[in-house]
């Protein structure tokens, strides 16, 4: 872990702020996330400070302001990225465990099962994802859990595409074949032979479909398909602010904020990954 | 001295690599090299990979490939110093004065284009000439490079022709703009033996025809002997020996030229027959799955314990299909195998763990052959856990011995694959194999990755293995050296038929069959004026045309 | 017939083929559901009758194959069914929208490709040097940005804050082009960046991979300058791949539309899909997720056929 390079000691530090405020929210939201606290769309501290307010405010109780009907935006913030982490996280695990395992077991098993298996994620993959989620959602109830569900077994597609491909890479090698030749059991080649070779470009993955998870739940949410109110997420905080905007006030934009410095940090560790991988495999890179 | 086409004086080249986890940094790839070579003379550039030869080739052309930069010295050609030329000059030069022919012209070729175009548009563009005077002279080209049908052959696309017949076009593509100096980079290396000596002849011919000046760039020594005045000998970017083709082959200076003279000149006896084979192949017919064609027709061998039976073929010949039979990856349609008295399974499931121990196999390519997560002591230990239950310290006394029998001391245990050389690679895929306790190993190709003297390295050391293991080869190559310098027993195999079988000394004294004498008169020989005699009395034309 | 048709036939037959299998899918996934349709979309204080109603209208009561075989030849005809929120008919109420959206989205293409293809040469040709690492900074953070904030970013910075044009896109048919198109020319610029950094991405990969070629390398040694070895040798080469960026991005694009529309209240399908879900509409939903599919599925397609035809060995067999 010597050398890490800047970029990735950046994203891991970040990645892991968001991750410990989500953890801790209620620990370190000023106010509840429900809780009015003031007037609508008060201006923020860190406006007042920079001295870009609108006229006639001169001090402030709260950092970011308070939002539409006056509840203080750095604790809906808070809780909110709770919602979205919380969501994204084990979207991103049913997703990846999912999709890898088949993925793997599509790749070494090859024949029928395979078959079946790839022309079913082919069918999938051919509706957008979005499209896709709003036709299952438009006759689901709209719950939490539920969208965990759709959005971990939409995404599995991808990362079984990419599993296979990684395993099935691997698995013509020589050295898969000599393993092969020895009368290894499938369980060595898959644990020992391939899942070595395959984890690098998989965890970077990983980070890629949780990126992937947080915009996606923002994105339902801010359509209004997402997390109910008076739950907050980033994208709701949006959908609940954005007829702000035509007043000139930017709460709306906070959460745009939040959710590029999270993915931007989390895609600089995903791409330290891959590329301590590459590295790895020597003269032949 | 007037006639000096180029005069290369101290030329060193650089590059950036990027090794893995530490930072990129410059190196130096070639140091100092000099050397002049005069108009319508060859001067053949050789060394092993590594050696530099192909950067100075194209520093002749003030190119420098990837991130390769010319670093310091002067390269003259006619009469003025490339390396000081603006970009306009050099474009004048690449294509008009000097040009290039590579290894591989299959992917020299662009794919979208037809070859006439390809071949004419260096001249047109450098107006040396206008297109029906271009198109004419590639046809004129053609015709004398052997081309059939010279007068239409420009209308095909790259990947209509074979791979003798491309590579023979991209000298016509050379010499199309009359050029003064053409750079040949190994241009015979990636073809099968009996096409190379064809294409060998055409360049030779052309060269001789057009009075133009080469560069022969190889790492065969028996090829460059056949057509250059001069050689360089290069090592690591050095210069180790310069002198006529002559002095070079017949009269050598330096104990590393002496050594490339004299590879592959192993001597072994062959072994008579014993009473029963250790492997024994009949009658075997195979075919892959979703084709419609026998890749093997009805082929029959036998092995002798502690013998090396040596599979010779081009490529397409079956040869290594029926190393895939003989494993039980591909199960053959017809015939059967018997192994140390028992019949073999045709599948490798059905197959007992006595069958898959005693029978081994290396592969050609060492660096995919091993997991690169692995460290040589888990790659060397994994048979001998699998097989034998070897634990702890017994395992380890073991794996040790096997690193010593293959010459590598105990340092290497916790290396990976990564950090060894490409002998030191095959050397560890030789000892996973040994560690089995096989009666025979299957060697599909093993030196034809590396350097001619890393391989006799192999070939010696599987040579010593063989008297102290006691163990059968089944020896896959396309090499004919190789197979003379190990085998006991030969295959000739073509169009997936044993084409000529017996001992070693029958199958390779005459009467032959018109094939083994077209593959065995087409191995080059460390000789003057080998490729004359050769081409005087062949009977059958090469299987690549 | 040739290789190159009898692929691309076949390519053809395997998108009709698809197209098919999805209309089962978004058929079976708006059907087969845990409880009852008809409680889920009018919510549990719901009387009886208008429960045994709208089951009727469903047709719940017939067999489910029964019913996706009169609903997929009802739409083959051009009968998409009827809203059952406010029981006009569907077709009528997707017409003009359609146009709508793909008057959005062919602004946003005709905008975002030739420049994603003059930046990603761009990229090649300064590789390594600041113009690229600078464009692949805005792309990691154009790709970090779910594409609705991009749009109120905008909004606020181009509508709000300067005043240059309006930040909602209401567009009728007695506008004149000018007009339509000032009204959207922000949805069309946030359409384009969400657009831009993949596509420009992917032509500098695609490009990139055919310059490292080793007829790129012969070129050069033939002593072309430049623009001669672009313009003779990559080119034909990277038609094909540079054509699949294209298709790929602009069926992004497709898919990009639903949310921006929704952001800025423009009258097409997007808008129409979403209101419809949060409304529980079935068959509208059913009929936008079939024509999204359709032209996601088509784009594909199109990038897959070019490639065929464009590949010299197909088209010129041994």
């Amino acid at each position: 872990m010597k050398n890490i390079p800047v970029s990735a000691m950046i994203g891991l530090f970040l990645t892991a702020l968001y991750f410990l405020t989500a953890l801790f929210a209620p620990l370190i939201a000023p106010y509840g996330v429900a809780e009015v606290v003031g007037d609508v769309w008060e201006p923020s501290k860190v406006e007042i400070l920079l001295g870009i307010a609108p006229e006639g405010f001169t001090e402030s109780d709260y950092w970011l302001g308070t939002d539409n009907i006056g509840r203080d935006l750095l604790s809906r913030m808070i809780y909110g990225g709770r919602t979205t982490i919380f969501i994204a996280t084990p979207a991103t695990i049913i997703s990846f465990t999912t999709g890898s395992i088949l993925g793997f077991v599509a790749a070494v098993l090859g024949g029928w099962f395979d078959q079946v298996m790839s022309r079913f994620v082919d069918l999938i993959m051919s509706i957008p994802t979005l499209i896709f989620a709003l036709v299952v959602l438009s006759v689901m109830p709209v719950t939490i859990p539920m969208l965990i569900i759709v959005m971990g077994l939409l995404d599995a597609t991808r990362v079984y595409r990419l599993a296979r491909a990684v395993a099935v890479d691997i698995s013509v090698m020589d050295y898969v074949e000599a393993a092969r030749l020895r009368g290894e059991k499938l369980a060595w080649i898959v644990f020992r032979e391939i899942l070595p070779n395959a984890l690098s470009p998989l965890v970077a993955e990983m980070g890629l479909r949780f990126i992937f998870a947080v915009l996606f739940v923002s994105t339902l949410s801010f359509l209004g398909l997402g997390v109910q109110p008076p739950e907050a997420d980033w994208g709701g905080i949006v959908k609940e602010n954005k007829d702000g905007i035509i007043y000139g006030i930017p709460a709306a934009l906070i959460p745009a904020f939040a959710i590029a410095t999270l993915a931007i940090s989390v895609n600089l560790v995903a791409d330290w990954v891959l590329n301590r991988t590459t590295s790895l495999k020597g003269g032949r890179g | 001295m007037s006639d000096t086409l180029v005069k290369v004086r101290d030329l060193k080249i650089g590059a950036t690599v990027y090794p893995p986890g530490e930072k990129p940094h410059d190196i130096e790839i070639v140091h100092g090299v000099s050397f002049d070579l005069a108009a319508g003379k060859v001067l053949g550039l050789i060394g092993e990979s590594g050696a530099g030869k192909s950067t100075i080739g194209l520093a002749a052309m003030a190119y420098g490939r990837g991130g390769v930069r010319i670093t310091g010295g002067e390269v003259w050609v006619n009469g003025r110093d490339i390396l000081k030329s603006g970009l306009g000059d050099v474009r004048k030069l690449r294509g008009g004065e000097v040009t290039y022919v590579s290894q591989s012209a299959a992917a020299s070729f662009n794919p979208a284009k037809k070859i006439m175009e390809q071949v004419t548009e260096a001249a047109i563009v450098q107006g040396k000439f206008g297109r029906k005077e271009a198109e004419d002279r590639a046809r004129e080209l053609f015709a004398k490079l052997g081309l059939p049908d010279p007068d239409n052959i420009g209308e095909r696309y790259p990947h209509q022709v074979s791979g003798g017949q491309l590579q023979r076009c991209m000298t016509a593509l050379a010499l199309c703009p009359e050029p003064d100096l053409v750079v040949f980079d190994e241009p015979t290396t990636a073809l099968d033996v009996t096409t190379q000596i064809d294409v060998l002849k055409a360049i030779k011919e052309a060269i001789k025809d057009t009075g133009v000046a080469a560069l022969y760039i190889t790492h065969d020594l028996a090829v460059v002997a056949q057509v250059s005045d001069d050689i360089m000998v290069l090592r690591m970017g050095d210069t180790v020996e310069y002198g006529s083709v002559d002095q070079i082959i017949n009269n050598p200076q330096e104990d590393y030229t002496k050594a490339l003279v004299s590879v592959r000149s192993i001597e072994h006896e062959e072994k008579a027959p014993t009473a029963e084979p250790v492997l024994s192949v009949k009658n075997i017919t195979a075919r892959y799955k979703g084709t419609k064609f026998d890749v093997l027709h009805d082929v029959s061998v036998d092995l002798y314990p502690g013998q090396t039976l040596a599979v010779v073929g081009e490529s397409g010949s079956g040869k290594s299909t029926l190393a895939r039979v003989i494993t039980g990856l591909l199960p053959p349609r017809e015939g059967e195998i018997s192994f140390a008295g028992r019949k073999l399974s045709p599948d490798l499931d059905g197959r007992s763990l006595e069958d898959l121990r005693e029978l081994q196999m290396i592969y050609q390519m060492a660096d995919v052959a091993m997991n690169p997560r692995q460290t040589v002591g888990t790659i060397i230990g994994r048979p001998l856990e699998f097989y034998f239950g070897m634990r702890g310290a017994e395992k380890r006394k073991r794996i040790l011995e096997l690193l010593e029998e293959i010459e590598l001391g105990p340092e290497f245990l916790d290396r990976y694959p990564a950090e060894l050389s490409g002998g030191q690679k095959q050397r560890v895929c030789i000892a996973r194999s040994l560690a089995a306790k096989p009666k025979l190993i299957i060697c599909d190709e093993v030196t034809s990755a590396l350097d001619p003297l890393v391989a006799d390295g192999i070939l010696k050391l599987l040579l010593d293995l063989q008297k102290i293991e006691d163990v059968a080869y089944l020896f896959i190559t396309h090499d004919l050296a190789t197979v003379k310098a190990i085998s006991d027993n030969i295959a000739v195999m073509y169009q997936g038929k044993v084409q000529r079988y017996g001992g070693k000394t029958e199958v390779l004294t005459p009467p032959f069959d018109d094939y083994t004498d077209l593959l065995l008169s087409s191995v080059p020989e460390m000789k003057l004026g080998w490729l004359e005699e050769v081409i005087a009395h062949r009977k059958m034309e090469s299987a690549g045309n | 017939m040739g290789p190159a048709l009898k692929l691309v036939v076949q390519r053809v037959a395997l998108g009709l083929l698809l197209l098919l299998a999805c209309s089962v899918l978004i058929f079976a996934g708006t059907m087969i559901l845990p409880g009852d349709v008809a409680q889920s979309i009018l919510g549990q204080s719901a009387t009886p009758e208008a429960l045994a109603n709208l089951r009727e209208e469903l047709g719940v009561n017939d067999p489910p194959v029964q019913r996706y075989f009169e609903w997929l030849f009802n739409a083959l005809q051009g009968d998409l069914g009827t809203a059952l929120t406010n029981g006009r008919s569907i077709t009528e109420s997707i017409g003009s929208r359609l146009g709508n959206t793909l008057f959005l989205a062919f602004w946003a293409a005709v905008i975002s490709v030739p420049l994603a293809i003059f930046l990603g040469l761009l990229a090649v040709r300064y590789k390594d040097r600041w113009p690229d690492k600078l464009i692949s900074a805005v792309t990691l953070a154009s790709i970090s940005i779910p594409e609705f904030l991009i749009g109120y970013l905008l909004m606020y910075l181009v509508a709000v804050k300067l005043r240059w044009f309006p930040s909602v896109s209401m567009i009728n048919d007695t506008m004149s082009l000018g007009e339509k198109l000032s009204a959207i020319a922000i949805p069309v610029a946030v359409l384009t960046l969400v657009v831009l950094a993949h596509m420009m991405r992917m032509t500098r990969a695609a490009i990139l991979n055919v310059m490292q070629s080793a007829y790129i390398e012969t070129a050069e040694l033939k002593g072309l300058n430049m623009f001669q070895v672009i313009a003779r040798h990559a080119f034909p080469n990277a038609i094909a791949p540079i054509v699949n960026v294209v298709m790929l991005n602009l069926a992004y694009l497709v898919v990009g539309v639903v949310v921006i529309e929704v952001v800025f209240t423009y009258p097409g399908m997007g808008q129409y899909l979403v209101d419809h879900v949060s409304k529980r509409d079935v068959p509208v939903v059913q009929a936008c997720g079939l024509i999204f599919a359709a032209v996601y599925i088509g784009l594909n397609l199109i990038a897959d056929v070019v490639s065929i035809l464009s590949n010299p060995r197909l088209r010129h067999p041994k």
